[in-house]
């Protein structure tokens, strides 16, 4: 029997899982972490442009035998910059260039001149503007604002605001990301990167998306059990979701890796790397993001309404009674989850779970004192537990 | 099992059979029309496959030293960009170059010609009233008909006063008879003009009734001024037919002098007239599109205005609706040709019309002229040269490589995680690329749909994408197994969520696509093109295909039996009833649902 189907079929019923609401602080830790990294990269470093948004020089040479592909590694080297070359249809030369001014122009067109073996006089030196300029760049930014607004408005209406609102920190959270990396690495944008951080704003909401769905499902008439509080619902949704999400992952970044490693790795730099890899990075933090990050906020949000917290305290008031008359009825997911996790040192994973909400700080012993009651039966087998009715 | 007592909701109501039949005659007529149309590839976009360039200068016009400028150079470039790409899949490139120079690239394949005549007309747009046509005088019907002699026939002359009628303005169908005279008359001269290259004696002819309109008429031009004068002269000198010429008179008019302009008519002849200053110009036009008039049959252009220019278009179709014609016309003039010169008959505020000749093109062509705006510069074509594609054919062919290794992985992964079900996600895969790629090449020549290497790439990542919603319904149906229900009724209850689930998530998707379309330009726009049709697609290929699909599949024994291989075996989704055996619960059985 393959691991896999059955990990499926036990993530599915909550008997096996990872509390992810539960641990969330360490997860807003961490993507805080990566996120500063990402700003403060973008702030020192700053972004690689291609000529496509800053400029750069255009050359025009007569006819000449040089190919197409010799004469771009020969700018390349003469410049230090990314070139793209284009015969024209007089046999001649078109070599764009970025980042290039005046004074190195003149300089790049002697060496070129050079080496194609034309007169420097025919070389025909031009400074480029921008063709993707601010205004379609700005364009691009708009459109994310209005799609930002949109979606929010279309997420509020389809599940709820906190949702929403969750959704929108994280699609935040991974453009950041993405960018950040862009910053850090000192890839060129190019409006290929563009295109590709745009692709992953679709994509990211996808898997949350997905997420939201079936929690809105699991979570209705939540306020009408007394067994489960909503975070620990998000967190059954969580992993209920958890073979679907990483499947569609998997599933979507095979291609991309494809693209990025074979695309990319045989030719170098170029519109497949900048596209593949600004589609990976987003692609994943999206996977993450929706897992570590949206549906623990909406736990967040929500665990501050007043009926959730009404619950909550319904639940540990019963989690306490029941334990108190022997009868086990806790967070059915956590339990096992730490159980296959950890046999020893269980315990801090509830310290984990303690600071969440102000309310919690209160019920956190008695989550505790419900857990405790399963943990120590579940290590020593045998011990009069419900599965030694079974038998 | 478990099972028998939840199978209720049979598959009755679904006619799979129906919607897979649906969707296989549209595959088959989507690539019957694509070897009809004799399109088999997909057009490339200039990254892949080259173009034209245009070079284009800007003209420093007398009297504007300044007006070449970074500011305007960016400003031409951006409504030179909003031009050729019109339909916004194009994928032509604009960049300036130098101080003075705009670099236009419009991939292979488009209609350069087109491309070229919509960059080249630079489109200073006026509104302007007409003070003065041609010869000017209502008698000219006869001496139209006797000047026309033996090169106008009749019959085209009828024909031109028809046109002439269909060129008013606004809704006002009153009195034609005048204007109708007016372009008739318009017409016969110049090609009067033509046939003896001898302009005096009508030029004189326009002198004498020249003296009364300017008299009659409100604007500026008061008669007996030395610039009246000059232009009276200069209108007498121009001479239409000789377009440089005729090009020297007109150019470095200011918007707020009067001046001379040439004109065609519907008939394609010149015409000249002397214009007021503009009280209208090219910015005030918010938006312009070309639509076929029903009740004439024929196309027009409608034009809305800002609100500054419904103010100011209001208050010159009230003074025009005043005079007497021909000075109740006014004037569109474009780059200073009189595109078109409609009478008024009545105040006219927020929209206007354009009636002439118009073909659907030619309409189409001067409404997107019109909506993407006046530039701020004239300029003239200095090169056009063809390029080779700027990445090469090694790229394109690393990227499908790339897709290719991606798609076989995609599929190991399937086939390895849901055994037989891959097969039904490998067909609805299928299914899908048929679709984009025939959908994508009609799109070529349909609406000059060019796939560039972004493009590429967004297709390939579209495999993913698109397999996410096979893996959503397959999960959801698991799910439903491992409830533990039979096959049948697990995919029918599966559906529903499922089909939610996919709705709402390509819904974000397609709003992305939808808003980047609407708002950005370029090849933002071409990708967002891209990523909104495969998301329509997956929608299609999963309610159409995928669903009907399975539902058959679902009566088969191998899948509805559950067979080791079906990937829907029970046992190995762990369905209740055997997971009870497995080795596991003897530790922790402590699911409420048990209990």
């Amino acid at each position: 029997m393959s691991r896999l189907g059955t990990l499926g079929a036990r993530l599915y019923r909550g008997e096996i899982g990872y509390d992810f609401v539960g641990k969330r602080k360490i997860w807003y830790g961490i993507s805080i972490l990566i996120t500063i990294t990402a700003i403060v990269g973008l702030a020192v470093r700053g972004l690689n442009m291609g000529i496509e948004f800053k400029g750069g020089a255009v050359f025009t040479t007569p006819k000449t035998s040089v190919s197409a592909p010799r004469a771009q590694e020969m700018a390349e080297e003469a410049s230090g910059h990314d070139a793209i070359v284009q015969e024209l249809g007089t046999g001649g030369l078109r070599i764009q260039i970025s980042g290039v001014d005046t004074d190195k122009s003149d300089q790049i067109k002697a060496k070129l001149s050079q080496e194609l073996d034309v007169k420097a006089d025919d070389v025909n030196a031009d400074l480029v503007g921008p063709s993707w300029g601010k205004q379609i760049a700005n364009k691009a930014w708009l459109g994310l604002g209005i799609f930002m607004v949109l979606v929010v408005i279309y997420l509020a209406i389809a599940f709820e605001w906190r949702m929403a609102l969750a959704a929108l920190i994280a699609l935040i959270h991974d453009l950041t990301i993405t960018v950040g990396v862009y910053a850090l690495v000192g890839f060129e944008v190019t409006p290929g990167t563009v295109i590709g951080l745009l692709t992953i704003l679709g994509y990211s909401l996808y898997d949350t998306v997905v997420v939201f769905d079936s929690l809105k499902e699991q979570s209705r008439g939540i306020t009408k059990q007394t067994r489960l509080t909503y975070s620990e619902v998000a967190n059954q949704s969580i992993n209920g979701t958890l073979v679907r999400s990483i499947n569609t992952t998997v599933v979507a970044l095979l291609p991309v890796a494809g693209l990025l490693f074979i695309g990319g790795g045989f030719l170098g730099a170029g519109v497949l790397n900048d596209i593949s890899l600004s589609l990976f990075v987003g692609l994943a933090a999206g996977a993450y993001s929706s897992i570590f990050i949206a549906t623990p906020l909406v736990a967040d949000f929500k665990e501050r309404e007043p009926q959730m917290k009404a619950l909550k305290k319904r639940v540990l008031a019963k989690r306490a009674s029941s334990a108190a008359d022997g009868h086990p009825v806790g967070p059915i997911a956590l339990n096992h989850s730490d159980e296959l996790r950890r046999d020893s040192g269980d315990d801090d994973s509830y310290d984990d779970d303690a600071p969440g909400d102000d309310v919690a700080a209160a019920g956190a012993g008695s989550t505790v004192a419900g857990t405790r009651r399963t943990q120590p039966t579940a290590r020593g087998r045998g011990r009069g537990r419900p599965s030694g009715k079974r038998r | 099992m478990a099972a028998p007592k939840k199978g209720r909701r049979q598959s009755a109501k679904s006619r799979p059979g129906r919607s897979l039949a649906l969707i296989l005659i549209a595959m088959v007529a989507l690539t019957g029309g694509m070897f009809l149309s004799g399109h088999t590839t997909p057009r490339l976009g200039i990254d892949l496959a080259g173009g034209t360039s245009i070079t284009l200068k800007a003209k420093s016009e007398p009297g504007q030293k300044n007006a070449v400028n970074p500011t305007n150079m960016n400003t031409a470039v951006s409504i030179i960009e909003k031009r050729v790409n019109g339909l916004g899949v194009s994928e032509a490139e604009v960049q300036t170059q130098g101080s003075d120079n705009i670099i236009v690239n419009i991939p292979k394949g488009t209609n350069a010609k087109q491309a070229r005549d919509q960059v080249g007309t630079t489109a200073q747009l006026y509104f302007r009233p007409v003070l003065q046509l041609a010869a000017g005088t209502p008698q000219p019907d006869p001496s139209a008909g006797s000047s026309g002699k033996a090169t106008t026939s009749p019959a085209p002359s009828a024909g031109a006063s028809s046109k002439g009628s269909d060129s008013k303005a606004g809704d006002t169908p009153g009195s034609p008879v005048p204007s109708a005279s007016q372009t008739t008359q318009g017409r016969a001269v110049p090609q009067a003009l033509k046939a003896d290259a001898t302009p005096k004696a009508d030029a004189s002819g326009a002198a004498d009734g020249k003296e009364s309109p300017p008299a009659a008429t409100p604007a500026p031009s008061t008669s007996a001024d030395p610039a009246t004068q000059k232009l009276l002269a200069k209108f007498q000198a121009l001479d239409c037919s000789d377009k440089t010429a005729a090009a020297r008179a007109t150019a470095g008019a200011k918007p707020t002098d009067p001046t001379v302009a040439c004109g065609k008519d519907s008939g394609n002849q010149s015409e000249k007239y002397i214009l007021g200053p503009a009280a209208v110009d090219g910015k005030d036009v918010d938006s312009a599109k070309a639509v076929l008039d029903p009740q004439r049959g024929s196309w027009i252009v409608q034009m809305g205005f800002t609100g500054g220019g419904s103010k100011k278009f209001s208050k010159i179709t009230g003074q025009l609706s005043q005079q007497q014609s021909p000075q109740n016309q006014f004037a569109i003039v474009l780059d200073g040709d009189v595109v078109s010169a409609p009478s008024v008959n009545t105040t006219l505020s927020k929209n206007a019309e354009i009636y002439g000749s118009f073909t659907q093109e030619s309409s189409k062509d001067l409404a997107n002229v019109l909506s993407y705006g006046a530039l701020p510069l004239s300029f003239h074509e200095d090169t056009v040269t063809t390029v080779t594609a700027a990445l090469g054919g090694d790229q394109l062919r690393a990227g499908l490589i790339a897709g290719g290794v991606g798609l076989a992985l995609v599929i190991i992964y399937l086939v390895t995680y849901y055994r037989g079900l891959s097969l039904i996600a490998i067909a609805s895969l299928l299914a899908s690329a048929i679709l984009t790629y025939t959908i994508m090449t009609l799109l070529g020549p349909g609406i000059g749909f060019a796939l560039n290497l972004p493009a590429v790439c967004g297709a390939i990542v579209a495999i993913g994408i698109t397999a996410d919603s096979f893996i959503v319904f397959f999960e959801r149906i698991r799910d439903e197994v491992r409830e533990g229900r039979t096959l049948r009724p697990a995919v029918e209850r599966a559906w529903p969520r499922a089909r939610r689930t996919i709705l709402v998530s390509d819904f974000v998707s397609f709003l992305a696509a939808a808003v980047l379309f609407a708002v950005t330009v370029g090849k933002v726009q071409g990708f967002a093109f891209t990523l909104g049709l495969t998301t329509l697609l997956d929608v299609v290929v999963v309610f159409l295909f995928t669903k009907p699909l399975m539902t058959i599949l679902a009566r088969n024994k191998f899948f509805g039996g559950g067979h080791k291989w079906s990937g829907l075996d029970p046992k190995r989704l762990g369905a209740k009833p055997p997971l009870r055996r497995s080795r596991r619960t003897t530790t922790a059985p402590v699911d409420p649902k048990e209990a």
